[in-house]
């Protein structure tokens, strides 16, 4: 492990501690903005898992985050909480071993348009199930947990997300994916499975987003199809992850943060142009970080870095 | 990098600054969190913000309301929600804890309502539902006592065309074959749940049956099926853009029951614009007592004030709702809270829909069925209040 990794986790050591000290220090809206914050940091570092090395766009975010919801609502009455987030996890995994199983030989612009879809099949079986067996579709989530409770889970739910992408990215596994992203056609010569190591991969991310979803379920109460999958959600994610950067783990990170914080500021202030004031910013944000905000951090250690080995030198 | 940074301290600064706003003695603040954008966006413009931006412009012009002696106007302080349950959640925190708003207009949709009634209560704020229902409340007022539901239960609704329909057939008038459809979604399912039970013991004979998914433009298929079955009356449970088609292909088929009932879109005033004079007779969701001087002068004021051409069902319940709410707290004198969801819980009033009480928290006047007669929609069928006109048969399409 070299220096910079144990000055990392130190870091993330104390913003965990700062984060989890916060439900103490405020109840309300503050908290509420943090859930959010919160969830889509799990959400764009969960996509980025797959997407990231992979490079393929999944827009079947709200596919599993459906999924995990639906965990919820249907097993909160026999399970204790974590269960069920624990089986809304598998839920998504098996949906997104399913799926990868069947689609991860397409390529490029025929797997993102299959993805697209993916939530709307998820929303038109769980419906039809509904119309045809249970002969009703709103489920009811009453439970006792307030947004604190939320934001510890969610907050354990981004730890385990980084530490298992650290694993990844420290085993054969991460590097097969790097070479994967590199150059397909290589990574095949050399002998890597590649269909397989791309379908692990998108089963552990959408387990992840399904857990997430799962967290969710009890601020839905009231759960239908048309709230569950909601499409907006898996274009956020792709933007806040593209804003932050997909090269590093930690990238979608710097993006979230600072576009949660914009459109919310956007949502108060201007309700009635949300749509045209986001764009504006989308615009603002395309024209001066074209490599998202950690391609910016990067390229400011670099030189930084660069600069303190011309001193050296001279 | 520079320009970022700075944009994003001055968005961080700004933030804090909209924060520190102070409340001021004398006006309440109502805070609203209802879509603007998104999939309910064109719904709730219709039928949910100009109706609100009435209330406030009318009780502001009477120069406010009258609060224990002292006269206090009205700020409205408005979100979007997005269509979205986050957001709603998120909407409501920032009204009751940064805004700290006096009331609540209650949210859009059953869902949001439903999504948003928890931190509500935990406000200790009274949630007058105009746009929501369902068949089993019960469980929700008990555990959130401060949420009122204007439009009654799902099963008020889905029986109503039940009760016209035995009422026209002991005259005569129509005979016990119907068709029954409905949209595959939860408002559909809701009302099939309460419906077709009630057709079933009511003794009529349910000869074609059917649903169709949310969203289907093609609906000739369910109008051909129903007309072969020989149907005598049509019933369907359904969302206005399919309100709108099965009436449409009614029309180009020649399918003509005795009696057509279509669910939400019907009572719109773009519905009875869209068919002109083949409206005639036509039944649907919802209604109203049309003639009543209070609805006669709420129609003239929205069009002046906003705009808007109100509705003859969801606009005047919506209006229904401010109006409770502001004359539960000029009679209560004071802005508390819990003392204004009594008085809500045991008062009755005078309201544009007529005058209405809550009984457990769910109201007891409900508008059910409403008919167009002349380009204008009656209700013919209503629970607790006296009917604006008596249902008739349909005569065939005029075009």
């Amino acid at each position: 492990m070299s220096r910079f990794e144990i000055n990392l986790m130190l870091l993330a050591g104390i913003a965990i501690t700062c984060c989890a000290a916060l439900p103490f220090m405020t109840e309300g809206f503050y908290l509420t903005l943090a859930v959010n914050i919160a969830l889509y940091i799990a959400l764009c570092t969960a996509w980025t898992l797959f997407s990231g090395p992979t490079h393929l766009v999944s827009l079947a975010t709200a596919a599993f985050f459906g999924i995990g919801i639906y965990a919820t609502a249907i097993g909160i009455e026999y399970l204790p909480f974590p269960l069920a987030i624990l089986c809304g996890g598998l839920a998504g995994a098996l949906f997104a071993a399913a799926v990868g199983a069947m689609t991860l030989r397409l390529s490029g612009v025929y797997f993102v348009i299959f993805t697209l879809g993916l939530a709307e099949l998820a929303r038109q079986i769980v419906t039809y199930l509904q119309t045809k067996i249970f002969g009703s579709i709103g489920l009811f989530v009453l439970t006792d947990h307030t947004e604190g409770d939320l934001f510890y889970y969610l907050l354990a739910l981004i730890v385990a997300i980084f530490v298992t992408g650290w694993l990844i990215g420290r085993s054969r596994l991460g590097f097969a994916m790097r070479v994967i992203g590199n150059d397909e056609l290589v990574a095949k010569h050399f002998g890597i499975e590649v269909a397989r190591s791309k379908i692990i991969l998108f089963v552990i991310s959408g387990g992840f987003i399904a857990m997430a979803g799962a967290i969710m379920a009890p601020r839905y109460a009231y759960v239908e199809p048309a709230s569950a999958f909601n499409a907006t959600m898996s274009f956020m994610v792709v933007i806040m992850a593209l804003l932050g950067g997909t090269r590093r783990l930690w990238g979608p990170l710097v993006g979230v943060v600072p576009f949660t914080i914009v459109t919310d500021f956007i949502s108060a202030n201007f309700p009635e142009h949300i749509n045209i004031m986001i764009g504006l910013a989308f615009l603002l944000i395309v024209y001066l970080l074209k490599d998202g905000v950690s391609g910016l951090i990067d390229k400011a250690m670099r030189t930084r870095r660069g600069t303190r080995l011309q001193g050296a030198k001279s | 990098m520079k320009y970022t940074t700075s944009l994003m301290c001055s968005a961080v600064a700004a933030v804090a600054l909209t924060v520190g706003t102070s409340v001021s003695a004398d006006t309440i603040k109502i805070g609203a969190s209802a879509p603007k954008s998104g999939p309910q966006a064109g719904a709730a413009s219709a039928v949910y913000w100009p109706t609100l931006e009435l209330w406030v412009h009318n009780v502001n012009e009477a120069g406010g309301l009258d609060v224990g002696g002292e006269k206090m106007m009205i700020e409205l302080i408005a979100y979007d929600d997005k269509s979205q349950p986050d957001e709603a959640v998120k909407n409501i925190q920032r009204l009751t804890t940064q805004d700290k708003v006096d009331f609540l207009a209650a949210p859009y949709t059953t869902g949001l309502n439903l999504a948003t009634a928890p931190l509500i209560a935990r406000a200790g704020l009274p949630q007058i539902v105009a746009t929501g229902n369902l068949n089993n409340l019960e469980p929700f007022v008990s555990k959130w006592p401060n949420t009122f539901w204007l439009l009654g239960r799902s099963s008020d609704l889905s029986t109503g065309i039940v009760g016209t329909l035995t009422e026209m057939r002991e005259k005569g008038e129509v005979g016990s074959k119907v068709a029954l459809v409905h949209v595959g979604d939860a408002f559909g399912l809701e009302m099939m749940a309460g419906g077709k039970p009630a057709f079933e013991e009511a003794g009529f004979e349910i000869v074609y049956e059917s649903s169709y998914p949310l969203g289907t433009q093609d609906l000739a298929p369910v109008i051909s099926s129903a007309n072969a079955s020989g149907a005598d009356a049509f019933v369907a449970y359904s969302y206005p853009p399919d309100s709108f088609a099965l009436t449409e292909q009614a029309q180009v088929q020649g399918f003509n029951p005795d009696v057509f009932y279509v669910g939400v879109g019907g009572a719109l005033t773009g519905f009875g614009e869209r068919f002109g004079n083949s409206v005639e007779g036509v039944m649907a969701m919802g209604g109203i007592d049309p003639t009543s001087e209070a609805y006669k002068t709420f129609r003239e004021q929205q069009i002046e004030v906003t705009g808007v051409a109100p509705d003859y069902w969801a606009n005047p319940v919506v209006y229904a709702s401010m109006e409770i709410l502001g004359a539960a707290i000029e009679r209560v004198g004071s802005l508390d809270k819990a003392t204004v969801i009594s008085e809500i819980q045991t008062g009755s009033f005078v309201t544009v829909i007529g005058e209405v009480s809550f009984s457990d928290n769910i109201v007891e006047q409900v508008w059910n069925v409403g008919q167009w007669h002349d380009g204008t929609f009656y209700g013919v069928n209503a629970k607790g209040l006296k009917p604006a006109a008596e249902p008739f048969v349909k005569p065939a399409w005029s075009n």
